[in-house]
């Protein structure tokens, strides 16, 4: 029998995994995509946790199914800004490399 | 669903989902991610979550992705060479995700309710597009309006982002 804890724990993996990229990784793109690595592994929990409170009138709260939908939107509005951004980089600096762009480090 | 179909589409979600983070050709990872997208399309089935998994595969998997690749071979990004491995810094990233997991891990477990099975449907499930059309716009009407400017911003942004200098 599947239980809720075994969909958070694949969310909980998807997530630290998400972690580890964007900090090891040094290219610019595949930090965004484990960013949304990450947003994902947020939906599934919310999804989770929508099936598992069913009301009384034996439907599952959709509260959290709205809220994953809008964060689906924004993180796609997101995605489009921010590589926007790094196409305006790339243009003035020829590199996605996060070490060679570091001119704001303290 | 059955316990073998939810941990084979979980296994292809994680191990796709870590290729992300390990493949140093930028195209595989995104492919990589299309393929961990669709098992998680396939996981929010398994949850009786319908919309949400067209709408993860139509959106994510069909648009946001289809976009990163259009990037990638806009930016002409090539293998990242090997180089010089850092280790210390290296070893301090993946400490700090195993710190993140095994915090999770640690709340998940003491959690009462996740050990609990999913109670069962005595309603219909089919219609969860009404269902969640309705909320969104009774309930969720004003978010809804606002996320649709922020989308109209964002368009305007990518626009004003991507001009040229003028010579």
């Amino acid at each position: 029998m599947i239980t809720l804890g075994d969909y958070l724990l694949v969310s909980g993996i998807l997530f630290a995994i998400g972690f580890a990229g964007v900090m090891l990784r040094r290219n610019l793109i595949i930090i965004l995509m484990s960013l949304e690595l990450m947003l994902n592994a947020a939906n599934l929990s919310l999804v989770a946790f929508s099936r598992f409170r069913v009301g009384p009138d034996g439907l599952p709260n959709y509260n959290a199914q709205v809220f994953v939908f809008f964060i689906i939107t924004v993180a796609a509005a997101e995605v489009a800004v921010g590589l926007a951004i790094i196409v305006a980089l790339y243009r003035a600096r020829q590199t996605t490399d996060i070490q060679n762009i570091s001119s704001l480090k303290f | 669903m059955s316990p073998v179909l939810f941990w084979i589409f979980a296994l292809v979600t994680l191990i796709f989902g870590a290729a992300v983070v390990i493949n140093r050709n930028p195209v595989a990872s995104a492919l990589s991610l299309v393929v961990s997208f669709l098992g998680l399309a396939a996981l929010f089935m398994s949850l009786n979550a319908y919309f949400i998994g067209i709408i993860q595969v139509l959106v994510y998997a069909g648009a946001v992705m289809v976009l990163f690749l259009f990037i990638i071979m806009l930016l002409d990004l090539r293998v990242e060479e090997r180089r010089r491995i850092n280790w210390l810094a290296s070893a301090g990233g993946l400490a700090l995700a195993l710190i993140l997991f095994g915090q999770i891990f640690s709340v998940v477990s003491h959690l009462e309710i996740a050990q609990q099975p999913f109670p069962p449907l005595p309603g219909s499930t089919t219609d969860d597009v009404r269902n969640i059309g309705v909320a969104l716009f009774t309930n969720y009407n004003l978010p809804f309006q606002v996320v649709g400017v922020l989308v109209l911003v964002a368009t305007i942004g990518v626009v004003l982002l991507s001009k040229r200098e003028p010579r």
